[in-house]
Order: structure tokens, then sequence, then C-alpha cells
């Protein structure tokens, strides 16, 4: 490549807003063992998509993130990031421009919450000024009031807090990509259900490209634009988005990952304007109703609350039509039975694959 | 529902800690300094109201223990300044090198030299060296080394790993990640090891006497010597006084040398 390193890194730099990143027949053997970590892994993730690696323990979806800002070295492959060959790089300056969040969080316990969000701008040598005000706009972006929390230490603050101003400190530099291992593994359902809203709000209005890695499915179907189903040596059995992983699993280990309830998981991420809609009159007036931008599975979970045979979809404030129960099955439609097929023992449709 | 605005409650309003600053200086804190205020008053009042003979006004008047007292002190600090000089850059090297053959021979040479006795360092090096302050020093060292060498690697070793991840992670180099992230946190084990080595210190400074090099243990052994127990107590009170004062002094160092949030 005629460019230089800095060059390279400082148009990485400035993409803040999502880059592309390749992964090219990515390999990691350990010294002294014979079975390497990860085997021969390519993927391609678009500019402002969120992807999730979905594996359980052991397989290697960790390691395989971790190459990507070079805390593990491959042992051979290629990683570029918006074209750019990333392992000739200089590492260091490289992983100021990737955030990265892990489950431990990793605060730095001797500096305040401002100290640990200003890290990198003070290693880009950012001005005391624009450090500050970058500080004072992230803390407010992950909802921490500046005022209250800035001059804080990382102990005193609660799990859901740490993790908040851990998501802040890998956004200070405005960087395209962003690494994330499990970040909200180590916390209580509710303060995780409410980080993964705010996350997915966060992303809408970032667009970073993300790697995102869990072994938790719903968290992938939660947040993932694309699930990459990882096996053994970081194997990808199936790289799709959520809702046709759920409709069609690639084979009999991809369908034990999702579990059960495939098709009760599906619902949730399709909207109830996707449904064929029955006649207004058809639902008893002025009781309970959903809104035409809530889910499938929210007028499903209405339904099954209120025991109603019918309810009324409301947009803008105006009934537009009625859900039943019968109108949700008929969306799922044939593709439920290849799921039931899938659990019988024959292989599915072969997953999207690069 | 109720539990969720709870459980959001409390993680908006954590529990503020105590402020630094007002939990260092607790009436606890003080017990040392007025133990040795009271001891060295005690000590004042008993040496005044004896009738002394003319060994022990050679011995008992202020020149002389100041005397004594200033080589202790000299003794004690210039080995404690060597050690920390010598001993922490070496932790840290130690604690940074993979290989476990460097780590075992400087380990196991500290390990030697503390557990040799050190009357017995003192004695031989002054027959193979020379007798005097600087023989006095080295002994002193390599007595109290290891202590420090062993809580800076220790003081290294117990960094979160995550904390060490996500410093490295960040883009620092590992120089970076040592003096901005691994130093500050060790800081408060270090300073243990250097409080020790001087409590250390001063105690096993008591035997420089036996090669010429002075000291508050000349009069130690001069009062057993010649059989003058007003000789012996002075000395004795007044290396344990210097040993808890020391200890206080080195304690007090610590808080403020210790990291607030950690």
């Amino acid at each position: 490549m005629p460019e230089s390193t800095n060059t390279a890194i400082t148009a990485i730099a400035r993409n803040t807003s999502g880059a592309s990143i390749v992964l090219d027949r990515i390999t990691k053997t350990y010294p002294n063992q014979s079975v390497s970590a990860v085997d021969n892994f390519s993927m391609t993730a678009n500019p402002g998509e969120l992807i999730m690696f979905v594996g359980p323990s052991g397989c290697g979806k960790t390691t395989t993130m971790k190459m990507i800002n070079r805390i593990i070295e491959p042992t051979s492959g290629s990683i570029s990031i918006d074209g750019r060959d990333i392992l000739s790089l200089n590492a260091n300056e490289l992983r100021r421009h990737i955030g990265y969040v892990i489950q431990q969080i990793g605060l730095f316990p001797h500096m305040t919450i401002a100290e640990n969000i200003a890290v990198v701008p003070r290693l880009l040598g950012w001005s005391k000024s624009k450090t500050a005000d970058r500080v004072d706009e992230l803390l407010a972006t992950v909802q921490l009031d500046p005022g209250l929390f800035a001059r804080r230490y990382p102990r005193q603050l609660s799990g859901g807090q740490q993790q908040r101003v851990g998501v802040a400190r890998a956004l200070a530099a405005d960087p395209p990509v962003m690494l994330m291992d499990e970040p909200f593994g180590a916390t209580d359902p509710i303060t995780r259900e409410k980080l993964q809203a705010e996350f997915l709000r966060l992303q809408a209005t970032l667009g970073k490209t993300i790697i995102f890695v869990t072994h938790d499915f719903d968290e992938a179907v939660r947040l993932g634009d694309r699930i990459a189903v990882l096996s053994d040596q970081s194997q990808i059995e199936q790289f799709d988005t959520p809702a046709e992983i759920l409709a069609s699993p690639a084979n009999e280990y991809v369908a034990s990952f999702i579990g059960h309830g495939a098709a009760i998981k599906r619902l949730s991420l399709i909207p109830v304007t996707d449904a064929e809609l029955g006649p207004v009159g058809d639902a008893a007036a002025g009781t309970v109703t959903v809104n035409a931008d809530d889910t499938l599975r929210d007028a499903l979970d209405a339904l099954v609350l209120t025991g109603l045979r019918a309810i009324a979809v409301v947009a803008d404030g105006r009934n537009v039509g009625s859900i039943t129960v019968e109108r949700i099955s008929t969306v799922l439609g044939a593709d439920s039975l290849d799921s039931v097929t899938v659990g019988r023992g024959a292989s599915g449709p072969a997953g999207e694959v690069s | 529902m109720s539990i969720q605005e709870q459980a959001i409650a409390t993680e908006l309003n954590p529990v503020d800690e105590p402020q630094a600053g007002t939990r260092h200086f607790t009436v606890r804190r003080f017990v040392p300094l007025i133990i040795v205020v009271v001891a060295l008053a005690l000590l004042y009042w008993w040496i005044a109201s004896v009738p002394l003979d003319s060994i022990e006004r050679r011995t008992l008047n202020w020149s002389y223990i100041l005397n004594r007292t200033r080589e202790h002190l000299a003794l004690t600090f210039a080995a404690s300044a060597l050690v920390a000089v010598l001993a922490i850059p070496a932790g840290i090297l130690l604690s940074r090198t993979r290989s476990k053959i460097a780590r075992g021979i400087v380990l196991g040479i500290a390990n030697i030299g503390q557990a040799t006795p050190a009357v017995g360092v003192v004695i031989l090096l002054a027959i193979i060296w020379q007798i005097g302050f600087s023989t006095a020093l080295v002994a002193l060292v390599a007595y109290s080394f290891l202590p420090v060498l062993r809580n800076t690697m220790v003081g290294l070793q117990q960094v979160d790993a995550s904390v060490r991840e996500s410093a490295k992670g960040m883009g620092m180099t590992p120089n970076q990640v040592l003096w901005r992230i691994e130093m500050p946190l060790a800081v408060p084990v270090i300073a243990a090891g250097l409080r020790t080595a001087l409590v250390f210190a001063v105690g096993v400074a008591t035997i420089a006497t036996f090669i010429n090099a002075g000291g508050l243990g000349d009069m130690i052994v001069n009062g057993l010597k010649l059989q003058r127990f007003p000789v012996l107590a002075t000395g004795a009170v007044l290396v344990a006084c210097i040993a808890l004062l020391i200890d206080w002094l080195a304690g007090i160092a610590e808080d403020y040398l210790t990291p607030k949030g950690s």
C-alpha cells in the first residue's frame, strides 16, 4: 500500500459514522496447541452494521473479535477496515480509533469518571477544553448527569452506571468501529434490558460498525442487524438477519441454539402492520389497543392477556383495523413448517456464509 | 413495575462514600504517637531522677545521644533510599520479564539477603572488605531489599487483568500502561513494602556498632558491657521510639500516596 501508516490511521479515524470491516481467512493457532482457536474465518461487515457473534463459551467468538483490534494477533489471514490492511498499521494508534467495551468494564479505579472518559482524547492530544466538552457530551449521551458523575470514582457507581461509562469511554474519540465483548453480560436482567434499549437508541443515531459478542441468543435477536451463529473454532454455521435465522435455521446446530419458542421470538421482529388487518368493527371499542408500530409479539401479548378475540390497531390516534391470533399465525405462515422439518433432523437451507 | 422503579431509583442514587481525608485522622491513628511521647517523657523523668556515675554521664548527655541518633537515622534513611532506588526498578523489570530463570535468581538472592542473620553479614563484610558506614549500609540494603522487591512485583501483578486489558485496548503503549495505570495502582503495595524496609532498617542498624559504624547500638552494647542499666535502657527505648515514629509517618505517607478512587 503506497500510503503511510499515519495517513491510513487518519483516514480510518475520519470516517466516524461506520466503516466496513473485512476479515479474510483469519486463523489463530496458539503455540503448543494442535487445534486452532479460530480456523479460516471470513466475514464482511458493512458500514454502520451491528453484527452479533453468538456461540457457546470457548467457540472462539471473542478471540475472533479481539483480532480486529489486535489484542490478539492472527496467525494468518488479513483484516481490513475501509479497505486498509490494519495488520500493517501501528497497533496502539489503531486501537485509539476502535471503541472497545468488555464485560468486566475495566474502568481505571484511580481515575474519576471524567478522567476515564478522557483517556483516549488525551492519548490523541486533544486540547483540555475540547476534551472537557466531549466528556460532558458523552455523559449526557449515556444518560448520566455530568454535574453529578464527572468527579466520582468508578467504585462509587452501580454496575449499570459503570457499564454506561464504559460505553461512553469507548465512544470518546468517535471511532468508526466498536468492539463489544458481552458488555451487558454481568448486569441484572432489568438493568440489562434498559442498557440494551439505550444502546439501540444510541446506535440508531451514531451508526457505528459494531461487532458485538454474546452467548445470549435473545440479546442477539434484539440488537443485531445480522447474526453470525458460531460453533467450535469460530466456524460460521449461519450468518443472516435475525428474522431469517429464526424463520429458517440453516441446520440442527443453529436450531438448537435458537432454542424453544422460535415463533414467539420471530413475532417480536415483525411489526403489526405486516399482518393483514381485519375490519375495524371486529374489535370491541374502547378497550385495549395496540399501536401500528408495535410488534406482533406485543399484539399477541395483549390478546392473551385480555382473552379478547380481536384487538384494535391504532395509528395516529385512530383505529386502522383489528388483529386476531389467526391473522398473526398467517404471517408466520408456511415458514413455520420449515422449522418443524429442521426439528426432525433434515438440514435446512444453507445460510449466507461468505 | 414497582421493583423496576426501585432498581432505577437506587441506580441513580448510589450511596456516597465518605470523603477521603476525614477517614485518615481518627483517634486510633494517634495512639503510636502518644505511646512514643509518654515513653520518652518517662525515660527523661527516670534518668533525671537517678544519680549517674562518671561513665554514665559520659553517655547520657544531649550531645552524645543526639550524635548517636543522627548516625542511626543517617544509616536507616540512606539504606532505605538505596533500597527504593534499586529494588523498585528491579521489581518493575522482573514483573515484566517472562524469564522465570531471571526472576528465580533475583528473588533467590534477595531471599538469601534477608534470611542470613544480619550480624553475620555485617561481620563477614567487615572481614573481607572494611569496617565503617559503607559496610553497614551494604548489609542494611541487602537485608531490607526483599520486602520492597517483592511488594513491587505483587503490587504490579495484583492490578486487575480487565483494567490492564482495557488500557491496552484503548491504545496505550506498554509504557503508558505501566506509568499511568499499573504504577499508580501498585503504589499502596510498594509503599507498604518500603514501610517494612524502613522499620527493618531501624532495628538492624543497631548492629552497626560491631563494625564501628556508630548509631544507637553503641549505647545498647556499652550499657550491656559496662553493666550500666540506664545507658542500655535509653538506647533501647530510643531505637524502639524511632521505629514506631517512622512506622507512623510512613503510614500517613502511604495514605496520601494511595490513589483516591481505589
